[in-house]
């Protein structure tokens, strides 16, 4: 592999060669659990066999968790379809139908979100429908065979009408999707389809009552190549506009114009506290030291959340490709990469990115003839939550118990090995490169004033779709919640969406419509956290929910400060006594109590925010803690026995 | 340099501080009291307690004040309804992860949580109590950890891996279960533990104290078959009064006496004779190794037993280096059961030898080796530190304050200057430099000359050029064990380079300040405190009538009538020691 110069990066920028016929396989930790290698494989095996000339290849999450497998399939006739649930029988057959003779398959395709208005005169090459209401027994398989009779009156045999597995829009009755367009209609009723045929199919007009004028409400800037890109090929990476981003900052750029980026951009970090990159990066390129370091924290623990694992495993390069970016706006030549050991698939594929940027000349010495030496290196952390925190990372870097220190000095100032550091997580790094590749104005076009960009969340729990989301800043809720994850399981009612982990706080089904910020988060008595969303639905107990996030926290205090160590563990006895049907009013008290004590005198953001979940409950559902208080034993029982019934059903 | 002026409120007051000092200090110097647990003046902030929070105006955090250092035009606010609330809610949750023993605990009226309960007015437990049932480690014969009663200020830890760099304390565990132990989860015998005691000495509650053996020398005082003598260290007598009152520095050494014999000592020695002893026999070492060639150069001194642990777990290429005079208390233990016994007519076998120190590691030193018996019996049979001996005194109902002067018994009593300044860092030296002179040229030193100030203070290594007469001996003196890494560095670059050593004479004490310092004496020891106690110590020596051991009269007489001469075959059989290559690890 030869070393890039400024030249032969930017010739990549307008490459893009690959075979006519391919597929590919979402390999990320989510999707092989689910059996993603084993439809690899099936893929490989059945391509040999039938000698078909197609390439099967392997890319990370494209998000949808709940489809795993995912297969995504292009051929030269049809546009690029997706599927999911794929096992390895069906693998078969993608090859054999699919990439042999064109033909969908039944009940696997997810259409594509991005939707069209418009259509040209071309017939469409299929048709897919989906019910997406549900509510008195999937009726899609009649309204398939009711089109097809349509279309057969109209004389047309050569639109295949295919049943799809998720339309991306949920409850809006029967929907339909013309193929290659991506015109959608929903609501769609009976004496609809002969309109459809009539006008969209035949004469290439919208139909307009009909037509899904919005948008999916995503934007993907840090997924930008999740689930599209080889996560363990760097010409891949390359071939998607990698590493331009770097190469104008080398060429174009000095560190402290880089900077000005980031500020014109207003990237905040992503790892929960929002603080702005770019001052981050500023007050960590002022003083003057001979050695600086820049880390990548990649220590996702929050209970639900898996966005940074996707990253890391899906498109490692734009986060090896950030952290390089913020070496040279801080003056480091050493990188770290803190990844959790939890993460093995995260560990290889990063170190392979490093290899292969090494054998580029892409880290290194004088990179891309700029002058600037860039090294990077991976090490593990030991599955501490706290370990997320600066100080404890450091600590964990250097061979130390990871326990946090006071700030200041802040790492900026002293950090590694007491060298100036910056520390950014993974989410931000991957933004990093985006901006420097596209301008901090394109980037600040995306979300509100004060929280600029996209925020990618992981929406788990009582929802339909558990999936990845990125969404622009200031949207609501309730769209990430309904539009894009489908809703809540089972036509349940919405209670609650908690969102910033085990930090965070809930917020009420009546405040869901609050646009998504910062601000706004941590009005609400929550905050954004690292991207955590649990969805709760009308049979979660809040003190139960409160319980299972202290007890997180409880369990992964450092045990170096007094709040947070002994004030957690009191308080997790309190919600237990509670929960036992045991407590009286006065324990609401000492709880309020306690929990003051904690976020004042706590050391770290983990004993600070670790009274957040049950602060918040007790603010939005305070009777749900005093019907245990006036319920008693008798009470309390009840209400763990409703709860082991429901695991039982879901299990 | 100058220093940069921080100007700033607090309270109201207006401070003006050097730039870099914490809020905690600042406000100490407008009379303003932050409470804490975990800081201590020694050692760094670790911010563990969470007591010490301020409000800064402008701002909605509450910083601690123990770890933020004040800026120009800060406005603090150390005191008022919300911070005091959440303070004492702080200190119940503490109380309420800690036994409700006070009773019956080391730390009984001298503990600063039970001082913190009391002065917030703490009446009863509202916090469900939860405290684990660990088991102490008692396998160390110098301290005691009871696990329980550990609040986890980490100030053990601190003292033991920064100030001490022996690594034997760390932290198991995390979250409720956190708890401060010998790290790997062994036994502090297994341990690098050098028994040097700061970790006791700095403990805020009773979790780490020293073996409390005060119940062994009553029982011998009372034993009517038993001589009871006593030896008292140099570093006690400027020490002791704290506990009854007196300023640190102030020395007792005559009340000292007095109480001795009224609690039923027989005979009260002092081990500033030893000492001298110790200085004759170690300065004659020094002569011959430096001026005759006889034997590795630097020499170091061994008088301090954790020191010598510490060497023989993680310096011991420098064995052959090591002084094998005695340690004072040691030499004093065999003379009392030999020469002292033989002149009174004593059965040494009756002979009960006391020693009090101000130092844990002295009662590990009791049983060393076979060495440590060589009067034909444990020549020191029991080591009480200060704080012990101090409980001795209450329990016996003596009202020290008001006892008269008395005097040591004689032949083993009476010390030089520079004996009693064995007890400062930089003591030892300067003690031996005034006998190696007069060995080197038969002259004693004489006016000011007799003072060696470099080596004094409380800077961590101290370096001196002395001159003996155009010869210049190059000395360097270390305290606290995390100094003398860098000082033996030196002298292992030089070996390895095969350059000459940059020093010939090394005094390394375990204890930061020496053994004025030291892990056995009284509580609430900082830097004021040793500054003080060692004051006191450089005053003992200046009103000595002899400032050197060689003049001391008595030791005139032991060399005349027992020993011969330094390093003569009985002083060699009785007075000298060996040290050998220790693992750090015993598991």
């Amino acid at each position: 592999m030869s070393k890039l110069n400024p030249k032969t990066l930017a010739s990549f920028q307008s490459q893009m060669s690959r075979p006519p016929n391919w597929a590919s396989v979402g390999m990320d930790t989510g999707g092989i659990a689910a059996g993603a290698r084993e439809v690899f494989d099936a893929l490989v095996a059945e391509k040999e066999q039938k000698g078909v000339a197609a390439e099967i290849r392997q890319t990370g999450s494209n998000g949808l968790a709940y489809a795993d497998p995912i297969v995504q399939v292009k051929t030269e006739q049809l546009p690029l379809i997706t599927y999911g649930s794929v096992d390895s029988e069906l693998a078969a057959v993608i090859v054999e139908n699919h990439l042999v003779k064109n033909q969908l398959i039944e009940d696997h395709i997810i259409a594509t979100r991005e939707r069209s208005t418009t259509l040209d005169e071309q017939k469409p090459i299929a048709i897919l429908v989906k019910d997406t209401s549900e509510e008195q027994g999937d009726k899609t398989s009649f309204f398939q065979l009711s089109l097809q009779q349509e279309l057969e009156v109209h004389g047309i045999k050569d639109v295949p009408v295919h049943r799809a597995m998720d339309m991306g829009i949920y409850d809006q009755g029967l929907c339909i999707q013309l193929l290659p367009s991506g015109v959608t209609y929903s609501n769609v009723l009976t004496p609809d389809l002969r309109r459809i045929i009539s006008q969209s199919v035949e004469k290439g007009i919208v139909v307009e009552d009909l037509l899904v004028e919005d948008a999916d409400p995503q934007q993907k800037i840090v997924l930008r190549n999740c689930g599209s890109v080889d996560p363990e090929c760097i010409e891949d990476y390359l071939q998607h506009g990698g590493y331009q981003g770097l190469g104008r900052l080398l060429k174009d750029l000095t560190p402290e114009q880089g900077i000005d980026e980031l500020k014109t951009s207003g990237l905040r970090g992503r790892g929960g506290a929002g603080f702005p990159v770019w001052l981050k990066w500023k007050l960590t390129r002022d003083p003057e030291s001979d050695q600086k370091y820049v880390i990548c924290n990649a220590d996702e623990g929050d209970p639900g959340a898996f966005m940074d694992r996707s990253v890391l495993e899906g498109d490692p390069h734009s986060v090896l490709e950030g952290l390089i970016i913020a070496g040279y706006c801080v003056g480091a030549n050493k990188g770290y990469l803190y990844i959790r050991a939890e993460y093995p698939l995260a560990v290889k594929r990063i170190q392979k990115a490093i290899d292969e940027a090494r054998q580029k000349g892409l880290i290194g010495e004088n990179i891309l003839g700029s002058g600037f030496s860039f090294n990077a290196d991976i090490r593990l952390g030991a599955g501490a939550f706290v370990c997320g925190e600066e100080t404890a990372l450091i600590a964990s870097i250097e061979g130390k118990r990871g326990s946090p220190i006071p700030r200041p000095p802040f790492p900026s100032v002293k950090g590694l090995f007491e060298q100036p550091t910056s520390i950014n997580n993974v989410e931000t790094l991957a933004s990093v490169a985006a901006i420097l590749e596209n301008s901090g104005k394109w980037y600040a076009q995306f979300g509100t004033e004060e929280s600029r960009g996209t925020k990618v969340f992981a929406v788990t729990g009582k929802v339909r779709n558990a999936q990845l989301v990125e969404v622009p800043m200031g949207i609501p809720i309730r769209k990430i919640i309904y539009d894009v994850c489908g809703g809540v399981l089972s036509g349940n009612k919405l209670k609650a969406v908690q969102t910033g982990g085990p930090s965070g706080g809930v917020i009420p089904e009546d405040l869901l419509d609050t646009p998504i910020s910062y601000e706004s988060l941590s009005k609400l008595g929550s905050i954004m956290g690292s991207g955590g969303m649990l969805v709760m639905d009308q049979n979660d107990s809040m003190v139960d929910v409160a319980k299972f996030y202290l007890k997180f926290c409880v369990d992964e205090s450092c045990g170096k400060c007094a709040p947070c160590r002994v004030g957690g563990y009191q308080l997790l006895q309190l919600l237990e006594k509670i929960f036992r049907g045991k407590a009286l009013d006065t324990d609401i008290e000492q709880i309020k109590r306690i929990c003051e004590a904690m976020q004042k005198a706590s050391l770290c953001g983990l004993g600070q925010t670790a009274p957040n979940p049950v602060l918040s409950t007790l603010r939005y559902f305070e009777e749900e803690y005093t019907a245990f208080i006036e319920g008693g034993a008798s009470y309390a029982r009840k209400v763990k026995r409703q709860l082991a019934d429901l695991a039982k059903q879901s299990a | 340099m100058i220093q940069r002026i921080v100007n700033a409120t607090i309270n109201g007051i207006p401070v003006s501080v050097p730039y870099g000092t914490s809020i905690l200090d600042a406000a100490r110097a407008v009379q303003v009291k932050i409470p804490v647990l975990c800081k201590h003046p020694d050692l760094g902030a670790t911010a563990a307690c969470g007591l010490c929070i301020v409000r800064i105006a402008g701002s909605q955090k509450m910083p601690r004040a123990c770890a933020t250092p004040l800026e120009n035009g800060m406005e603090i606010f150390t005191h008022d309804g919300e911070l005091t609330e959440i303070r004492r809610s702080v200190i119940e949750l503490i109380l309420s992860n800690h036994p409700s023993e006070c009773l019956s605990c080391g730390r009984n009226t001298n503990c600063e949580l039970q001082t913190l309960a009391a002065e917030f007015g703490i009446r009863q437990d509202s916090i469900e109590r939860y405290v684990r049932d660990l088991p102490q480690d008692a396998s160390n014969g110098s301290i005691i950890i009871d696990f329980n009663k550990c609040i986890k200020c980490g100030r053990c830890v601190q003292v033991c891996q920064e100030v001490q760099d022996v690594w034997a304390l760390s932290f198991l565990e995390r979250g409720i279960n956190t708890r401060m132990a010998p790290a790997g989860d062994i036994l502090l015998s297994e341990s690098p533990c050098i028994k040097c005691g700061q970790c006791a000495a700095h403990c805020p509650t009773g979790a780490i104290v020293e073996n409390d053996e005060t119940a062994a020398v009553w029982a011998a005082l009372r034993d009517p078959e038993k001589h009871c003598t006593v030896q008292i260290a140099p570093s006690v007598r400027v020490a002791l009064g704290e506990e009854f009152g007196y300023p640190p520095g102030t020395n007792l050494t005559k009340k000292i006496y007095a109480v001795m014999r009224r609690l039923g000592f027989k005979a009260v020695f002092d081990t500033n004779f030893s000492a001298d002893l110790t200085i004759m026999e170690e300065a004659n070492e020094f002569v011959e190794r430096f001026a005759k060639g006889k034997g590795e150069l630097p020499l170091i001194t061994s008088c301090c037993p954790a020191w010598t642990d510490y060497m023989e777990k993680f310096h011991h290429d420098f064995v052959d280096n090591f002084s094998t005079a005695k340690s004072p208390q040691q030499m004093m233990g065999v003379m009392a059961k030999t020469y002292y016994s033989e002149k009174m007519g004593i059965d040494p076998a009756k002979h009960y030898q006391v020693s009090i120190m101000p130092c844990t590691a002295k009662k590990y030193e009791l049983e060393r080796d076979e060495e440590m018996f060589a009067s034909g019996y444990q020549d020191v049979d029991i080591t009480l530190t200060t704080r012990e001996l101090a409980r001795m005194i209450k329990q016996s109902g003596i009202a020290f304050e008001e006892l008269a002067d008395e005097e040591a018994d004689s032949i083993l009593g009476t010390y030089s200057g520079a004996g009693t300044i064995f007890g400062a860092t930089g003591g030892v030296m300067e003690a031996a430099i005034r006998t190696a002179y007069y060995f080197v040229t038969n002259e004693s030193l004489e006016g000011d000359a007799i003072n060696v100030t470099p080596v004094r203070g409380l800077e961590g290594v101290k370096i001196a050029d002395v001159d003996i007469k155009g010869t210049q001996v190059k000395v360097a003196v270390a305290h606290g064990m995390a100094n003398v890494g860098k000082v033996l560095g030196e002298v292992r670059d030089a070996r390895k380079a095969g350059k000459e050593t940059p020093y010939h004479f090394i005094e390394v004490m375990a204890c930061p300040g020496g053994c004025i310092g030291g892990g056995g004496q009284p509580y609430h020891t900082d830097i004021h405190t040793r500054m003080q106690r060692a004051a006191g110590l450089y005053n003992d020596d200046e009103k000595c009538a002899a400032r050197c051991s060689h003049e001391n009269p008595e030791i005139k007489q032991v060399y005349k009538e027992y020993l011969g001469h330094p390093n003569s075959e009985k002083a060699h059989k009785l007075l000298h020691t060996h040290y050998k290559a220790k693992k750090v690890y015993l598991k």
